[in-house]
């Protein structure tokens, strides 16, 4: 079930919509832009927590 | 030839552009094993390569230079459209972590090396094996002539004209890949990817403060766009599709593609790969911050001739001449790693997939190896002469085309990882309309990789090869359950 986790980021940036717009920023950036950089450590992160329960699998 | 050449830019490309040559020509010697006249040792570098080896191989092979030039001049032109590329690479991980380990054991356990080898394995079908091959070679040629329109574009910046520059770099990268094979770009990846990381990171640390840091460089961006009337720093209504489906595709396509996939079975294990899905992500954040190069051209105020130059303007006009030198060489590096796996991937399909075939079913694995060593040459060499002889739009169309044909193969390499129920003649015809029906749409588009289609709520454009996978799905499934049908009558009623 852990793995459902790797579903997550095609959510988060699926949802386009959602995140085309320019409030609230952040450092300058519009939050279109930084709300799809923060999903690059965040699929990392969710990836890893996935890793941990299915490495010794094979 | 020699034009306004900066000579401290030219004398730090021609030291690191001589540096890697030399490690492409010892790397046959690098982690040496008992003989590389084999096509597990050419072509696959031993399948021992651990977890950073392949960190670096994969990125460097992934993140091309075509992309370093290609996707800040997209967003400098069109703007926030441009940066599908993001969640195109954060997407693509989740999905390398499911379905590549699973295909490395299949590669492993049954000795194969292509995606060919696994669709034979699974179907035991010599037609579909073809056309996996098939679609693998014919969609990676374009992408190497792309890679040679990267280094044409950072050898151009350094004041070089004249095709000779181009010639001689892509022939002494035929000659140290033919000799060290994955190796070499194994190697010269280390290089590679640290030097584009130190020119991303030092742009984005230190253009900003020059251009008024990231809220004027957004600002900027804005203006300009209005000033022309056409794309913005958030999407319009009707690129919201467009954007998603893009960035779907392209990440399903993304390691259905020779070059990448030749990294995934180069590597040491399962798990190194799992790694690698939570470790690659890293390029992709310097992907992003990459991309953004595009509005500090905006920023920076630059005149372009050609959408392709923002990224060399952008370094000649903010940096000294020996960095701007620096990330030349760091584009051009960037085009030989690409290069050099796509070329060995698409020589190993035609090794495997067609010379041991249909033409010489009892050669040796030292036979292997000396085909694919030859083809990988011709490959290059094909290449060169594409972008030397053709217009550089060809190329563009047809790599464009290539992503939509190799996405076709997926359904043959992936279902049978998880299913038993396809047949091989339900893949082989889904691919075919897939790739029939995709091509003639995107034709009858011209050339655009988005088709609209009218849900009856107003049209929505859609990426083409999403649509023609779909429909490559639907058809799979529906000539599927036909021929179960056919080969399984029901039993005559009992009434009669």
């Amino acid at each position: 079930m852990i793995r459902l986790l790797l579903l997550l980021p095609f959510v988060g940036l699926m949802i386009v919509p959602f995140y085309n717009i320019k409030e609230p920023m952040l450092f300058g950036f519009p939050f279109f832009y930084w709300y799809q950089l923060a999903w690059v450590p965040l699929t990392s992160l969710l990836t890893w927590i996935v890793y941990r329960s299915v490495r010794d699998a094979d | 030839m020699l034009t306004d050449v900066d000579t401290p830019a030219l004398a730090v490309f021609i030291a690191f552009f001589v540096l890697v040559t030399g490690m492409g020509f010892v790397a046959s010697r690098w982690r040496k094993p008992e003989t590389l006249a084999h096509l597990d040792e050419w072509g696959l570098g031993g399948r021992k390569f651990g977890t950073w080896i392949t960190w670096f191989l994969v990125g460097g092979d992934f993140y091309t230079a075509y992309t370093v030039i290609a996707v800040p001049a997209l967003v400098y032109a069109v703007g926030a459209y441009g940066f599908f590329a993001l969640p195109y690479t954060i997407i693509v991980y989740p999905f390398v972590f499911a379905v590549m380990p699973v295909l490395w054991k299949v590669a492993k356990d049954k000795g194969y090396v292509t995606a060919g080898d696994v669709v034979r394995g699974r179907y035991n079908s010599r037609s579909l094996e073809l056309a996996v091959a098939a679609t693998g070679v014919v969609a990676t040629m374009p992408y190497i002539a792309l890679q040679l329109i990267g280094m044409e574009v950072a050898i151009k910046a350094l004041g070089l004209h004249g095709e000779l520059p181009l010639i001689a770099a892509f022939l002494v990268l035929a000659l140290y890949t033919y000799s060290s094979g994955l190796r070499a770009p194994a190697l010269i990846a280390f290089v590679k990817d640290i030097m584009i990381y130190i020119v991303v990171i030092a742009a984005i640390a230190i253009v900003p403060s020059k251009l008024g840091g990231y809220g004027e460089i957004f600002t900027a961006a804005d203006t300009a766009f209005k000033a022309k009337g056409s794309g913005g720093t958030l999407l319009s209504p009707a690129q919201v599709f467009p954007y998603a489906s893009l960035a779907l595709g392209s990440a399903l396509a993304a390691f259905m593609y020779p070059h990448t996939l030749t990294g995934i079975f180069a590597s040491s294990g399962g798990n190194t790969i799992r790694k690698n899905a939570v470790l690659l992500p890293a390029y992709t954040l310097l992907l992003g911050l990459l991309a953004l190069l595009g509005y500090m051209g905006h920023a920076a105020g630059l005149k372009l001739a050609s959408n392709n130059d923002v990224v060399p303007e952008l370094f000649k006009t903010l940096f000294p001449g020996w960095f701007a030198g620096f990330a030349f060489a760091a584009i051009a590096i960037g085009a030989l790693v690409p290069a050099a796996v796509m070329s060995i991937g698409a020589a190993n399909l035609f090794t495997r997939n067609f010379w041991k075939v249909w033409i010489n079913p009892a050669v040796t694995p030292a036979g292997e190896a000396q085909v694919a060593k030859v083809t990988s040459m011709l490959v290059k060499v094909g290449a060169l002469l594409a972008i030397l002889f053709m217009p550089t739009q060809f190329a563009l169309d047809l790599q464009l085309l290539g992503g939509l044909w190799i996405l076709q193969t997926l359904p043959a390499l992936v279902f049978g990882l998880y299913l038993n129920w396809f047949s091989s003649t339900s893949l082989l015809i889904g691919w075919a309309v897939g790739l029939a029906g995709g091509s003639w749409l995107a034709w009858s588009d011209g050339l655009k990789p988005l088709h609209s289609i009218d849900f009856g709520a107003g049209k929505v454009a859609i990426y083409t090869g999403l649509l023609a996978l779909a429909l490559n799905v639907v058809v799979a499934v529906v000539v599927n359950l036909g021929l179960k049908a056919i080969a399984q009558p029901r039993p005559a009623s009992e009434a009669a």
